[in-house]
């Protein structure tokens, strides 16, 4: 008791008992004890001068936290559905086997907690799974005993990395088997540029002048929806308040998306460029980077990006000698939440509560974090501003379509022989880019993650653009081995888990959408089941809070649309108003056990 | 030709429903000008007779016989409709739901602290329907064609649905009447 009162005490002073640090707080008693002690959460109210609940409310909202003991190490296994067709099946049972517990258990001894996570961005190295922080890729059944046996007897996750991935993956301050599999670079973010070029013309430019440039290049918002940037820095600019805020969404919960792992391994002087430059715009002297929990395997490596920024004048107190321009960033660590992606739940979650979206308007470039204007932008979108600067806005907008310029880096997962990093021209043909993955045999592709939609062989014509194929980053290939079904259902699985509940038609909407489509999988469907998973799809689609729910019908509205012969050859028209899916005997089961008699009505 | 027939009945409810229909009042002179009722519990007709145009639903299904009822008013009716929100959503006794079924049984008639029950026995007789292992709302066990939720629908509510019906023209339900707050 004594020891976690001193814990708790050293962590929130740590953080200036501050309850808007509260992630960080909680985060930091977990690490300690390795959970947070519900007799912890009166404690760390009463020095952050907060609420019991409030604590409560944040440890029970993220999936990373939790309030029971746990192992000393936690082994989180992905259970996407990219891993599930990799062969994450056979790896969850060869783990419950190998340390005979099952999922959401504990070893006796105390030393291993296991658990499944939604995608932790290793679709291309998948089935994968975190021990801690620590990354374990390219799983398989055969690996698994040594695996184990090596954990329990160093008892250090770390000691599973025996060979280091490439590139910036062996730099001493990751050290993760992680490999980055760029395939193809791009002209904008994965060639080679010059360090620093972006951010030194765009002060020798007045703020004004840096957001037109943005605006002229038809920059696009990269993390899926599209908002024209140089027009949300204006705004941020124009709205009243001293204060204001950049904020760098690396939150790719988006599953199947993996391309800011890469991008903040290998290009984070460029995103900081970005960064820079959106502060020099705006009028911001704070920044944050909301870095998604699973990569917490490269916070060490961040930080000490920011340190030599720092060193080098490129982040502080007159950056670069210009005079008055101040400049610092820090890392916001998440906990395990997709929801957190969308901008005013990542806000929520930075300002130390529960990742719960909130009503716009206003919307955050009035009043975002601590209710300032606030900026919120994807890693690459950072990454595209600082190239822009250097290269100008015509050359940025030569690139692409008319309405989506540049290039989209993309993360290509699933049924290929080459999953990876592709930077792209917006307007690539999906076709074009399924060849050079080296995708045979395609049945289907997510474009944009279980939030975008799924196409098949009829709309590999279209392009990779805002305008067609609009995507965050996510192409998810799918053979015709696979059973589409299985993946919508899959989809909306996670959807229900992710919900963070706030909203009737989302936190509903999706388990009725789900169950729905179980039905239809069961063969128990009518056409009157499809008529209503597609009215209560467009529901749920206009009647969310947020982009969860607003997006969270779309694997099953694109497949009822692209792939309607599957549904239609699953269901049967229903003669006598009794629904298939309904067992009577089944449902009297218990009660005859019970009463120890047979159903007089329905037993034949 | 004759009267469409109308049948309703009270599965898992509280015949809250049926009150509130009986509250349109004198307005059930002019229903009977345009319908005869079939099986219902207000005339206590036990078996629907003949082909119906409408069946009323109230409750959802706890137990066989709800089941039974409801198989026979879908057999029988051109439209089936819920109303109230037990038979459109389960309702009250959906309450159970959560709790598996013998620690319901056990907490009535075993272990509930003003249980009398000296030979610790459960319901068992034949004529005691069988419960189901939780409460279904009733389009989870048949189609369904209209639902009007409301707990109980206004006596209003249901007059504008039957009689938007019964006279084919589009049903209006203004926001008064579905609105319960």
């Amino acid at each position: 008791m004594s020891e976690m009162k001193a814990v708790v005490n050293n962590i929130c002073k740590e953080f200036g008992n501050d309850r808007t640090r509260l992630m960080d707080i909680v985060r930091g008693v977990q690490e300690k004890l390795g959970y947070v002690p519900p007799e912890a959460f009166e404690l760390i109210a009463e020095k952050a001068h907060t609420h019991r609940v409030e604590v409560e409310s944040v440890v029970s909202f993220y999936a990373f936290l939790s309030d029971k003991k746990r192992g000393k190490m936690v082994i989180r296994l992905c259970d996407d559905i990219i891993d599930r067709f990799q062969g994450g099946e056979d790896v969850a049972k060869a783990l419950s086997k190998e340390l005979g517990i099952g999922f959401g258990e504990t070893t006796e001894d105390g030393k291993v907690t296991l658990e499944k996570t939604a995608c932790i961005g290793m679709s291309d190295q998948a089935p994968a799974m975190m021990v801690n922080d620590v990354m374990v890729t390219n799983l398989t059944v055969e690996k698994i005993p040594e695996i184990i046996a090596k954990l329990r007897e160093t008892e250090d996750p770390q000691s599973l990395v025996t060979e280091c991935g490439d590139s910036n993956n062996a730099h001493e301050l990751v050290r993760a088997m992680v490999n980055n599999n760029i395939r193809e670079g791009g002209p904008v973010i994965l060639s080679n540029h010059r360090r620093g070029g972006g951010l030194r013309k765009a002060l020798t430019q007045t703020p004004e002048e840096v957001i037109e440039d943005v605006k002229g290049a038809g920059l696009r918002g990269r993390g899926g929806a599209g908002f024209l940037t140089g027009f949300k820095w204006e705004l941020t600019r124009k709205a009243a308040g001293t204060e204001k805020f950049v904020l760098c969404n690396a939150d790719e919960g988006e599953p199947g998306t993996f391309k800011d792992r890469v991008l903040l391994t290998e290009r984070p002087d460029l995103m900081l460029e970005g960064m820079t430059v959106a502060a020099y715009a705006i009028g911001a002297e704070t920044g944050i980077i909301y870095l998604r929990a699973e990569y917490a395997y490269l916070r060490a490596f961040l930080e000490d990006v920011l340190n030599r920024r720092r060193e080098d004048n490129l982040l502080g107190i007159n950056i670069l000698g210009n005079e008055g321009f101040n400049f610092d960033v820090r890392i916001q660590m998440g906990a395990g939440a997709y929801v957190c992606g969308e901008e005013t739940s990542l806000i929520k979650s930075c300002e130390g509560t529960r990742g719960d979206p909130t009503d716009r308007t206003p919307f955050p470039v009035v009043a975002g974090y601590m209710v300032s204007p606030t900026a919120v932008n994807n890693v690459e979108s950072y990454c595209c501003a600082a190239r822009i600067m250097d290269m100008g806005a015509g050359w940025f907008s030569s690139i692409g379509t008319a309405r989506s310029a540049g290039t989209k880096v993309l993360s290509v997962c699933g049924d290929c022989d080459r999953p990876g990093i592709y930077e792209v021209p917006f307007g690539t043909k999906l076709r074009d880019l399924l060849q050079r993955v080296g995708a045979e045999d395609v049945a289907a592709v997510q474009v944009g993650g279980p939030s975008g939609q799924m196409v098949g062989p009829a709309q590999f014509d279209q392009e990779i653009s805002f305008e067609e194929l609009a995507t965050g980053g996510a192409i998810m290939i799918f053979s015709n081995q696979r059973d589409i079904l299985e993946v919508v259902e899959a989809f909306m699985e996670f959807f229900v888990d992710e919900s963070c509940g706030y909203c009737v038609p989302c936190r509903v909407g999706n388990v009725l959408l789900k169950s729905r489509i179980a039905r239809v999988r069961n063969g128990e469907g009518s056409p009157d089941d499809l008529a209503y998973l597609h009215r209560l799809g467009e529901s749920v689609k206009r009647m969310s809070r947020c982009g969860l729910g607003q997006t969270s019908p779309n694997p099953v509205l694109s497949t009822l649309k692209n792939f309607r012969p599957v549904y239609n050859a699953l269901v049967r028209e229903n003669t006598t108003g009794r629904l298939k899916s309904f067992h009577i005997m089944k449902a009297v089961e218990q009660a005859s056990q019970i009463a120890d008699r047979r159903s007089e009505v329905f037993h034949a | 030709m004759g009267k469409p027939r109308v049948a309703t009945t009270s599965l898992a409810g509280c015949f809250g429903c049926h009150m509130s229909f009986l509250d349109i009042d004198e307005r059930i002179l002019d229903l009977i000008e345009l319908v005869d009722f079939d099986r219902s519990p207000i005339d206590d007709i036990k078996h629907i007779s003949q082909r119906c145009a409408i069946g009323l639903v109230e409750g959802g299904c706890c137990n066989e016989e709800n089941v039974h009822v409801l198989y026979e008013f879908r057999e029988n009716c051109d439209i089936l409709i819920s109303f109230g929100d037990c038979a459109t959503m389960g309702g009250i006794p959906t309450l159970r739901n959560n709790i598996p079924l013998k620690e319901c049984i056990d907490e009535a008639y075993r272990d509930g602290v003003t249980v009398y029950n000296p030979k610790n026995i459960v319901p068992q007789d034949p004529e005691i329907p069988l419960l189901l292992d939780k409460v279904y709302p009733c389009h989870e066990v048949v189609k369904i064609d209209y639902f009007l939720p409301g707990c109980p629908p206004s006596a209003d509510c249901l007059w504008a649905a039957l009689t938007a019906l019964l006279t084919d023209k589009p049903v209006e339900l203004p926001y008064e009447l579905l609105k319960y707050d």
